[in-house]
């Protein structure tokens, strides 16, 4: 962004120097307790906080694969995760050019419906979901509830909405005249889609993927009941660090920590995109 | 317009379908008619039917549940369980029997929370925004950093704020006691009266980025020229954010209040992560309450109730909000 185009007087300088360190306080301050308490002893952790840790240690992060079969746990969240992903972007994809290059009946409806799901309680859902998940595996054999496949559908729907909204107006912002062109070389409105649209919105897919992903991986409510011990994802599967008769707060930090890094890694490469593509939704 | 049922034989339209295109040509006009009109509703198939599956067919077995009386003998074969009626919408808002007088307690603390959680959000994003929309030295690293605890997975970041408000070995009591003498002794956090303040810093901590995010998008939008022209009338910066710059903002701010006021109402993941399956009174939200009288009593007719009633009170908030808000923006445009 250009620099400004007057100068700034002292009031909005200063104001901008005390709010901004107040937040970044406000912001790291779990930040930093997550990482330097991963790093305590056992005794560290204990006892009354302490800042500095006394003498460093890599052992909670050795720890914390046996405590708990968080490699398990990781492997499961990581299948979930990527697969929800994966179908909820070409879902979304599909469905935004849709809205985006065709009108239709029920176009409006569509658009609204979807995106009112996103205000409805997950509470909601979550019953009946449950009761239809149990019912179907009773009466067909398709085991849903406790699978990790009952896990996906459930999540892909999740980030649905917002990624369909975004890539929509991602889309509006690629010319027709771009895939006409393309139709007009003989390709069908697939090869327009695939050729010159997909291609063209790299931003804005990027960013939808990195919501599905972040939103999957995050998940907690429906977790907790749609999973048991085999398929049991990272939400639920940290509790079970506090749930030990001691709590061994240096793995849990520890655990936190590498549970986040991917996800907060791939997010602030990718954060860019996201504001770009929130920006290209907020346009219209 | 009349809605058009989607034609059954859909075309057999994948990515290689572009070899087929010359031969397309010579198909008669009618099929290439229905294509066209078959097309888009095709499109949107995978996602209508994983909304359906999802979302759309739960929320009406949802309402059907509600007037059941469903407990755990018959969770397997829950179309025997036997109606209810409206006894368990009854239950739910009696206010001077313990079910409907807990739901309301709960009805309040999650009000509370969100009207708490949303302005603050709101204005430590609003901020955050407007003093880092011209380029200062750090500013790229600075947003970045503010972005962190929207990216955190909320369990990690949730469960860290649980170890900062231990009462013996925790953060904040070590900074309020042990170093500005603030409190004579070291109080609980996560139970009793003080639970609600700590959800709700919690719940600040981890919405503002958001709000940051949608309002830095936002600002974007703003034509610099603007800016220009109110610098050369003379308007000083403070001038220019009143003037300027929160008026633009509004059609940001209408929808990310409405989006921030539904998921902090919603909320389940802070309560569930900080305090375990059973929340202190204090910090009772809505979720979680309806949560235990579903999956901890086994009762899901009341639990279903429970959470159409809220469906319904979501709703009617934001069709009044929207309405109310769209009238405004119209005088305002007016």
């Amino acid at each position: 962004m250009q620099p400004s185009p007057m100068a700034q007087p002292k009031s909005f300088l200063w104001t901008r120097r005390v709010v901004l360190t107040l937040l970044l306080l406000f912001v790291l301050t779990p930040v930093y307790v997550m990482l330097s308490s991963s790093l305590k002893n056992l005794q560290d952790v204990q006892g009354s906080f302490k800042w500095i840790p006394h003498g460093l240690t890599f052992r909670p992060y050795v720890d914390i694969w046996k405590t708990v079969p968080l490699a398990h746990y990781f492997v499961n969240s990581l299948i979930v995760s990527v697969s929800a992903t994966v179908f909820s972007v070409v879902v979304a994809i599909f469905a935004a050019y849709g809205v985006s290059r065709y009108r239709f009946a029920g176009r409006k409806v569509f658009t609204v419906t979807v995106l009112s799901t996103q205000m409805f309680p997950g509470i909601l859902f979550l019953l009946p979901l449950y009761l239809i998940f149990v019912n179907i595996g009773n009466s067909t054999g398709i085991t849903l509830n406790g699978s990790r496949l009952g896990l996906i559908i459930t999540y892909l729907t999740f980030s649905l909405p917002f990624s369909i909204w975004m890539l929509v107006g991602y889309f509006d912002s690629i010319p027709r005249d771009l895939d006409e062109a393309a139709k007009v070389d003989g390709c069908g409105p697939f090869g327009a889609l695939f050729r010159v649209v997909v291609p063209a919105a790299i931003p804005g897919i990027v960013a939808v993927s990195v919501y599905a992903f972040m939103t999957a991986w995050g998940e907690v409510l429906f977790a907790s009941v749609m999973t048991n011990s085999s398929t049991r994802t990272l939400a639920v599967g940290l509790r079970e660090y506090a749930t030990q008769n001691d709590v061994y707060w240096n793995q849990v930090m520890a655990a936190s920590l590498v549970v986040s890094v991917p996800v907060v890694a791939g997010f602030l490469l990718l954060q860019r995109y996201l504001v770009a593509g929130l920006t290209a939704g907020a346009v219209k | 317009m009349t809605a058009t049922a989607p034609p059954r034989q859909a075309p057999e339209a994948g990515p290689g379908s572009s070899k087929t295109a010359a031969g397309r040509r010579l198909r008669p006009r009618a099929i290439e008619r229905l294509r066209q009109i078959g097309l888009p509703y095709l499109l949107l198939l995978p996602a209508l039917i994983a909304e359906l599956l999802i979302h759309i067919v739960p929320m009406f077995f949802g309402i059907v549940i509600s007037f059941k009386n469903l407990t755990l003998f018959f969770i397997r074969n829950w179309s025997k369980a036997p109606w209810a009626g409206f006894d368990n919408y009854r239950a739910a808002i009696k206010i001077h029997e313990p079910i409907g007088q807990a739901l309301l307690h709960s009805f309040w603390v999650t009000l509370a929370y969100t009207v708490l959680s949303v302005a603050l959000s709101w204005l430590l994003g609003t901020a955050a925004a407007i003093l880092m929309q011209d380029s200062f030295r750090g500013r790229a690293i600075m947003r970045a950093i503010f972005l962190v605890p929207y990216a955190l997975p909320a369990y990690a970041a949730l469960i860290t704020w649980t170890f900062m408000f231990q009462q013996d070995t925790g953060l904040v009591n070590h900074v309020l006691h042990d170093q500005l003498h603030v409190t004579s002794n070291k109080p609980f956090w996560l139970i009793g009266d003080n639970s609600f303040w700590a959800m709700v810093i919690v719940s600040v901590w981890k919405s503002w980025p958001f709000a940051f995010l949608a309002l830095m998008a936002g600002l974007q939008n703003i034509p610099r020229e603007l800016y220009e022209a109110a610098a050369m009338d003379g308007a000083g910066v403070w001038q220019q954010i009143r003037k300027i710059t929160m008026p633009s903002l509004r059609p940001v701010n209408q929808v990310l209040v409405l989006v921030l006021f539904l998921w902090t109402f919603n909320d389940f993941n802070t309560p569930y992560v900080m305090f375990g399956q059973s929340a202190p009174h204090q910090a009772d939200l809505i979720s979680i309450h309806i949560y235990q009288s579903s999956f901890i009593t086994w009762n899901f007719g009341s639990g279903s109730a429970m959470s159409v009633l809220l469906l319904l009170f979501l709703l009617l908030v934001t069709a009044v909000y929207l309405l109310f808000t769209s009238r405004k923006r119209g005088d305002a445009d007016a």
